[in-house]
């Protein structure tokens, strides 16, 4: 659908109409610069799909508003209350910590689950208009963004009430969240190519992302690494939120500057979730027309 | 293959050259990762290919209408997707002079839960158009419908009338070059379909070309200047409507077995 070579396409339509060539794809990839570009040139369909999710889903009136806050608080009061038990001690700046934490990650799991059903949902669009279906898990990730927008101003309140400092480096905390974004439309891709070929595929996915949810440091503080035992230690430290969900909450609760290798291991993780993710969906989208009548 | 009477200095609309079409499918309606398994456990494959469309060769100039008949799985519809670039060619390649419009299997309602005129602006965006066209046009497209305050309602609510009347709308008031209509008339009522009907004999003027994919023998024979006969995926016939209309008959009372009775 993307193999567009456009020749003339100006105020001479008339004379110089549109013209479309479509061949064969090579190593079953479209030619990728004509499909980034078309891509770019429909940006506006992809977030009017995202506005009119919200909408559908009364995110624009007040009590959507207010649930959307009132659901990641609710399940950070759960996950704190937990943990207290458990370890048999409050600690404030633990419950900061899982606020921050638990918000960002609900953001990446919102976007892999919606972004999963996302292709195999969206019907008669795919089977009937060509366009770079890239768009729709990606509309996806922007949906769940918006959605993870009104716990910012949550954990800044929590952020004053527990009398934490503010610092100018809180600002670099966006680098951190930019990388789950990016992290995040890698895995809307892949899951959503997925969940074409096993429809079962967002079945499981809640079990992966809550298993995810307790390897990363979210109901426990990257300190307390140094009390697991070696062989967990490795597998945390592999996992991509480490550097992520570390980077992000010494940045915005602490003022911390994190290691050299947060930074690059941060953002080495969130391109290749999106070289992985994207390259998988587009050498598969072909099929997807035939394979979701 | 025949081209029709085809003087140099006519313009084309579609040229379609050793066209193939092949795609890999399951047979499972709902395929899944436990069924997936418990096959592979047996050593069973549900993959199988399909070669939808085999060196189909045409050009199409501008001012045609084109009919395309055949049995079903004849691969009508793969060539009306290949056209549009929704299904990228095998082999072989497809030149489109023009926007094809996005009308095929009948439908934009992808969205059930989002009314009729957000399905109609997300379809227009989808298909490229900017966002000031779709919505000086989301009126005109409503209008045309005739559905009343329905338009704002979530498509669940629809009946499937009013759903086919909105997607024939839309496919017809996004000015495309190339129409193309994949059994649109065989829903909806008397009333509508004399006014798709006339429609459609308006845009026949203003359009590049038209494609009309039916069974109906009868309106191919009316509304098409031209005519293509699929059967297995490959181009059997290609002439004027009357005549390969007249082929496709016989073919069928001969091969009984084919089942294309009833659309005769």
């Amino acid at each position: 659908m993307t193999a567009t070579a456009r020749v003339g396409h100006d105020d001479s339509e008339e004379f110089e109409p549109v013209y479309h060539r479509y061949g064969p794809h090579r190593a079953g990839l479209p030619p990728l610069v004509p499909y980034f570009r078309e891509l770019w040139a429909r940006r506006e369909f992809a977030a009017e799909m995202s506005k009119a999710t919200l909408r559908g889903a009364n995110v624009t009136t007040f009590f959507g508003q207010a649930w959307l806050i009132l659901n990641p608080l609710l399940l950070a009061g759960v996950y704190y209350l937990l943990v207290t038990i458990i370890r048999q001690r409050h600690d404030a700046g633990l419950f900061t910590h899982l606020t921050l934490a638990l918000f960002a990650f609900t953001m990446l799991q919102t976007a892999a689950s919606t972004g999963a059903t996302s292709v195999t949902g969206s019907g008669r669009l795919l089977i009937n208009t060509a366009f770079p279906r890239l768009l729709i898990p990606l509309s996806a990730v922007r949906t769940a963004f918006w959605r993870f927008l009104p716990t910012i101003p949550v954990y800044l309140i929590f952020h004053a009430v527990f009398g934490l400092p503010w610092h100018p480096r809180m600002m670099l905390s966006l680098y951190f969240l930019a990388t789950i974004v990016v992290f995040a439309m890698g895995l809307a891709a892949f899951f959503a190519t997925l969940q074409v070929y096993f429809r079962d595929t967002s079945s499981f996915l809640p079990y992966f992302l809550r298993l995810w949810l307790y390897l990363s440091p979210i109901l426990w503080m990257p300190v307390m690494l140094d009390r697991m035992s070696r062989g967990l230690r490795v597998v945390v430290e592999l996992n991509p939120m480490y550097p992520m969900l570390t980077g992000y909450s010494h940045l915005l609760q602490d003022g911390v500057f994190p290691p050299l290798w947060m930074w690059l291991a941060a953002a080495g993780w969130a391109i290749a979730a999106v070289v992985v993710g994207f390259l998988f969906f587009i050498s598969r989208e072909r099929e997807f027309a035939v394979r979701l009548t | 293959m025949s081209s029709l009477s085809a003087s140099p200095d006519e313009r084309l609309a579609v040229r379609v050259k050793n066209l193939s079409v092949t795609y890999r499918t399951t047979f499972e309606r709902k395929p899944t990762l436990r069924q997936a398994l418990v096959r592979l456990g047996r050593g069973q494959r549900s993959v199988r290919e399909v070669r939808a469309l085999r060196d189909v060769s045409f050009t199409v100039f501008e001012g045609t209408a084109m009919g395309i008949i055949g049995a079903n799985g004849a691969g009508k519809s793969t060539l009306m997707r290949a056209v549009a670039g929704i299904l990228p060619p095998s082999e072989g390649s497809v030149e489109v002079w023009g926007k094809a419009s996005t009308l095929l299997a009948l439908g934009v309602g992808f969205n059930k839960d989002l009314s009729g005129r957000e399905n109609i602006i997300l379809g227009g965006l989808a298909s490229g158009l900017s966002r000031r066209d779709v919505e000086e046009r989301a009126d005109e497209v409503a209008d045309w419908t005739e559905i009343g305050d329905f338009i704002d309602m979530p498509m669940r609510t629809y009946s499937s009338g009013m759903s086919a009347r909105v997607a024939f709308s839309v496919a017809v008031h996004m000015k495309p070059d190339i129409l193309m209509v994949d059994e649109a008339l065989s829903t909806g009522d008397a009333r509508f379909r004399a006014k798709a009907n006339e429609k459609m004999a308006e845009l026949r003027s203003t359009a590049r070309a038209m494609f009309l994919v039916s069974h109906g023998l009868n309106s191919i024979k009316e509304m098409c200047t031209d005519a293509m006969w699929l059967d297995h995926g490959a181009l059997m016939m290609r002439g004027d409507p009357e005549v390969v209309v007249e082929k496709y008959k016989e073919f069928t009372k001969v091969k009984k077995s084919a089942a294309t009775e009833d659309e005769v």
